[in-house]
């Protein structure tokens, strides 16, 4: 094991590569998914806040 | 708009919320594939292919250098493919693929020249040389940022993707220079490794070349699993004022859609 991470004498060069590779495809896998997040949070809210909107002028109406 | 002469399911799959739910469904398998396959290919590239005998073991960061490499061009190609047919038939979908394959194209073609300077420390005795493959390699980096700048400077989100769909077509001249480049200049990055035209001049053994491959394939599936979530995203940000999309974000029952005949 020892031996095979130590790459013949290139670890320093080996490791680092395959670590750029997986943490550049990770970022590029979830940072859509973060993206997505937020525009559903945002989405909802402006519907929520739509819906109220909607309600009070309905009550507005009733009540004249 | 005439696309009657397109197939019917060519068709559906255009409509925003035909492909959001197919994209939905064939993702997870996708990267599945793509997870498995790249154990596989690892495996074969770190443990069982031999040291070579001229570079030992620093030759093995070829198993996602090469496959990366290969990664930067086709996705621009199928950046500049999605943006022509943006550009003469202002497809919504096909707008939000190019724009989408810039970030995941730039990504890969950050890592090629990040592995190749690890790679050229050891084996050139420095991290960077303006030869002419590192050199256009870096100018497809500044084409992907462009790419995502252009796309952003606009207002219209639906303008922006497509002028920046035009410089994607422009920059299409930049891929046969970083292929050919080795050999049409005589620089210091080796030849090719694999030629897929006449395999008889590929220049590397069974053991090392199947790993290869098989890394080659992780990183197609893994990007056709990426392009479809992120034009998801896409989708879902670019028709957030349509009736599908409050439905499905409202925790209500998806749109009933009718299926392809």
């Amino acid at each position: 094991m020892a031996h095979w991470l130590a790459m013949g004498g290139y670890a320093i060069y080996v490791w680092p590569a395959y670590a750029v590779f997986l943490a550049v495809l990770a970022w590029d896998w979830f940072a859509p998914a973060l993206r997505r997040r937020r525009i559903t949070r945002e989405l909802r809210g402006r519907l929520a806040r739509e819906r109220t909107r909607n309600a009070r002028t309905e009550r507005a109406e009733a009540s004249t | 708009m005439s696309r009657s002469y397109l197939p019917h399911w060519m068709h559906w799959l255009g409509s925003p919320p035909n492909f959001y739910r197919f994209a939905g469904t064939l993702r997870p398998w996708l990267m599945a594939l793509a997870l498995a396959s790249a154990a596989i290919g690892l495996y074969g590239g770190l443990v069982l292919a031999p040291p070579d005998y001229q570079q030992g073991d620093a030759y093995r960061i070829i198993f996602i250098h090469v496959p990366s490499a290969w990664m930067s061009l086709f996705i621009y190609a199928t950046m500049a493919v999605a943006g022509l047919i943006a550009l003469v038939w202002r497809v919504k979908l096909a707008e939000v693929i190019a724009m989408e394959c810039a970030p995941t194209g730039a990504a890969f073609t950050f890592i090629t020249l990040a592995t190749g300077s690890l790679w050229g420390k050891p084996m050139w005795g420095t991290w960077w040389t303006w030869d002419a493959r590192l050199t256009s390699e870096l100018v497809l980096l500044f084409l992907y940022l462009g790419v995502i700048g252009l796309c952003n400077a606009f207002e219209d989100r639906r303008r922006g993707a497509r002028a920046a769909s035009l410089l994607a077509l422009v920059g299409i001249v930049n891929l046969p220079i970083v292929h050919y480049s080795v050999q049409w200049w005589n620089t210091l990055h080796q030849g090719t490794t694999v030629d897929f035209l006449d395999p008889a001049r590929s220049s590397i053994a069974a053991p090392m070349l199947w790993p290869l491959l098989v890394m080659a394939l992780a990183t197609h599936l893994y990007f056709f699993a990426s392009i479809l979530g992120r034009a998801r995203t896409g989708l879902l940000s670019l028709e957030s004022g349509k009736q599908w999309v409050r439905t499905l974000v409202d925790g209500q029952p998806a749109p009933t859609m009718e299926a392809p005949t």
